[in-house]
């Protein structure tokens, strides 16, 4: 049914289709009315699940650890400080190749404190196992939710999914999305049925200690999984597509207006709706540009990278994070994809923008756009006030 | 208790060591009906060195600091499978994992009121990572951490009173155990698990590596903390005082020369007066001291 709600509703609705059995929460902005819809949900029983109100994000994410350990399919949700505090229970449940969702309604990062949007959060977890995918409007914010379950799941990965969406511009934005029946996504997402699990009457110790004799392997199978990532994604999407009617193709990147582009902005979330606006304009007007989104962050899809850009003269990759002291996050992958091939573009230039929720406007994109010329850049910020660079040392 | 033991030999544990006889004597009277969460610790790393486990339950290491937490997810998640009433869960760790780091995860498992028995086996000290000190540490004691030097006579600082922090968040029992007193553990394990609700059971466990002393003397250091009043054993239901192991208090001396973590006070009266003073106290506040010696 199609419905005008608010980002945090529809993800709230899409979770309850999911039918979690635990849910714990800790408020953090911008992603705390994602679980108050969901406690009143449950104060409604509209949805019957246990509801913990934990007294930080490191226990939110332990207690989620805990009920998948004993088989029932759990959810919880954070933002920012909160995602950091939760970082080494996260590179637990990924190391106990559990299954979860978790939604990150993206937010800078401390300090200086800042509630609003960037990706720094999620970008920062990018080692951590979990399997990132970034949506574009709350739309895909909902569907990526009912694909993650069945994505994280399946016998064959057995790892967790976060399903990353920009705090405020998605969670706090009204929009129309179709929230699907319960019947289908009962078809699309069956109940949960843990490999293994705490049971008492087959009893199991989980969480050992792994020596070097041991360690090495359970990371180079999470790696190897990864792969498997990259081929289930386009298949759940296939059979999504069938079920709801909504086509993401191969659910890994979204191609838009590629073809013949000259000079293509590679990005992730939000910004992409900001880009595509651009880059119709921009056609209109006969110049020839396109956005390539990368939906799934992690695992990264080199090959369909590689695919896409290898004819294309010119790349921006815009990044709403940085790795201080190194490249731009999303522009490493980018570059790493051509590096050593055949093809290449000639030029992929790195920009960063929107850092603690500075608007991308329309004017930013071409700015970029501008900016992509014969010379590459680097690490380019975006709108930056030069009036607030003065350095002052004092006496 | 089972004829079979849920805790299977062939664990790396030092030999004599506290932790491993108590944790086995819980596992016993709890059952085979029982989930068990773990922190990171000695008894986590002993007894589940991959391919090999030494628990014959349903268990899980997660961190050092959230087995509270994840418990209470375990909890939850019976809780949604309808099958709460027949299972038993414990959260498990040592005393760093419990009244330090693992605080905050505990405070909320009993604020939350999750039907959970928590047990910490208080070895005083961070042994696992070579004997530093933690908030368990008993004053004056030479660990690590807290060394004796000219500058210092070893922790500066009494125990965290864990049990007064559990009573005050209204949780239904609480109790005091020792190695030193085997009857006594598994009576209380027995009785916490027959309340539902939060419980906490903290339990003294010798460590003849961190505290120096002979691994056959683990039982009899670990009953003269006992009997010197350092460390009264003490059971609570509801908030109320129901029950307390009576003593004819010897002097702390004779804990203290037993072991040689407290080898450097022996020749420091004003030290030993202060420990004293502790047990003195502690004797004062529970009512331990028996009337004659048919009642100790």
């Amino acid at each position: 049914m199609r419905e005008f709600l608010e980002g945090s509703r529809a993800v709230a609705e899409a979770v309850r289709l999911c039918k979690p059995g635990v849910i714990s929460a800790y408020p953090i902005t911008p992603q705390t009315h994602i679980v108050e819809e969901l406690a009143q949900m449950v104060a409604n029983g509209e949805l019957n699940a246990q509801f913990v109100n934990v007294e930080s994000e490191h226990s939110a994410a332990s207690v989620v650890l805990g009920a998948v350990a004993t088989g029932v399919r759990a959810f919880t949700a954070t933002s920012s400080q909160g995602l950091l505090y939760m970082a080494e229970v996260l590179f637990n449940i990924a190391g106990l190749r559990l299954p979860l969702v978790l939604t990150c309604a993206n937010r800078a990062i401390s300090a200086p404190i800042n509630i609003w949007n960037d990706q720094q959060d999620s970008v920062s977890l990018r080692d951590s196992g979990w399997i990132q995918l970034y949506a574009e409007n709350n739309q895909e914010a909902v569907d990526f939710h009912l694909m993650g379950y069945r994505l994280s799941e399946d016998k064959t990965i057995m790892l967790p999914v976060m399903v990353c969406m920009d705090g405020f511009i998605l969670t706090h934005g009204m929009e129309t999305v179709d929230i699907p029946d319960q019947a289908k996504v009962d078809k699309f997402l069956p109940p949960y049925k843990a490999l293994y699990k705490l049971d008492p009457t087959a009893p199991l110790t989980m969480g050992l200690l792994a020596d070097p004799d041991y360690y090495l392997e359970t990371r180079f199978a999470i790696q190897e999984t990864f792969k498997d990532v990259l081929k289930l994604i386009p298949k759940i999407n296939v059979e999504f597509s069938s079920h709801f009617g909504r086509d993401y193709h191969d659910g890994l990147v979204e191609e838009y207006r590629t073809k013949d582009a000259e000079k293509v902005i590679v990005a992730m979330g939000s910004v992409c709706g900001t880009i595509k606006q651009a880059v119709d304009e921009l056609r209109s007007k006969g110049k020839r540009v396109g956005l390539l989104k990368i939906i799934s962050y992690r695992p990264f899809p080199y090959a369909r990278v590689y695919e896409i850009l290898k004819d294309v003269a010119r790349v921006a990759v815009l990044d709403k994070a940085v790795s201080l002291g190194a490249y731009a996050p999303l522009a490493v992958e980018i570059k790493a994809a051509f590096f050593g091939k055949k093809k290449s573009p000639k030029v992929i230039s790195s920009f960063v923008a929107g850092l603690g929720g500075r608007d991308i406007t329309l004017d930013s994109i071409k700015e970029i756009l501008r900016k992509l010329t014969q010379k590459e850049v680097s690490l380019e910020f975006i709108d930056l006030k030069p009036e607030l660079l003065r350095e002052e040392y004092g006496e | 208790m089972e004829n079979k033991t849920l805790f299977r030999p062939g664990h790396t544990a030092c030999a004599g060591c506290g932790q491993v006889i108590a944790a086995r004597l819980v596992i016993d009277t709890a059952g085979s009906n029982t989930i068990v969460v773990n922190n990171t610790g000695c008894l986590e790393v002993l007894s589940t060195r991959y391919p090999e486990s030494a628990w014959a339950v349903p268990w899980i290491h997660s961190l050092f600091e959230n087995a509270a937490a994840v418990a209470s997810g375990v909890e939850a998640a019976l809780i949604y499978l309808g099958k709460k009433e027949a299972i038993n869960v414990i959260a498990q760790g040592g005393d760093g994992g419990t009244a330090d780091i693992g605080l905050q995860a505990l405070s909320g498992m009993w604020e939350r009121g999750h039907d959970i028995l928590y047990v910490c086996y208080d070895n005083e000290a961070y042994e696992n990572t070579g004997i530093q000190r933690s908030g368990l540490s008993p004053y004056g004691a030479n660990t690590t951490t807290s060394p004796p030097g000219t500058q210092s006579f070893g922790n500066p600082r009494p125990k965290k009173p864990m049990p007064e922090i559990a009573l005050a968040h209204g949780i239904p029992y609480v109790a005091t155990c020792s190695v030193g007193f085997i009857a006594d553990i598994q009576r209380k394990v027995k009785k916490a698990l027959s309340i539902k609700g939060p419980k906490y059971i903290q339990i003294h466990v010798s460590c003849p590596l961190g505290w120096r002393h002979e691994p056959a003397a683990t039982v009899d250091v670990a009953r003269l903390a006992v009997e010197t009043g350092l460390y009264p054993l003490i059971e609570y239901e509801n908030g109320k005082l129901t029950a307390v192991r009576r003593i004819i208090p010897k002097p702390v001396e004779e804990y203290l020369k037993a072991q040689g973590r407290f080898r450097h006070l022996l020749n420091n009266p004003e030290g030993i007066k202060e420990i004293q003073a502790i047990a003195d106290h502690n004797i004062e506040k529970y009512g331990l001291k028996a009337e004659s010696q048919a009642t100790a």
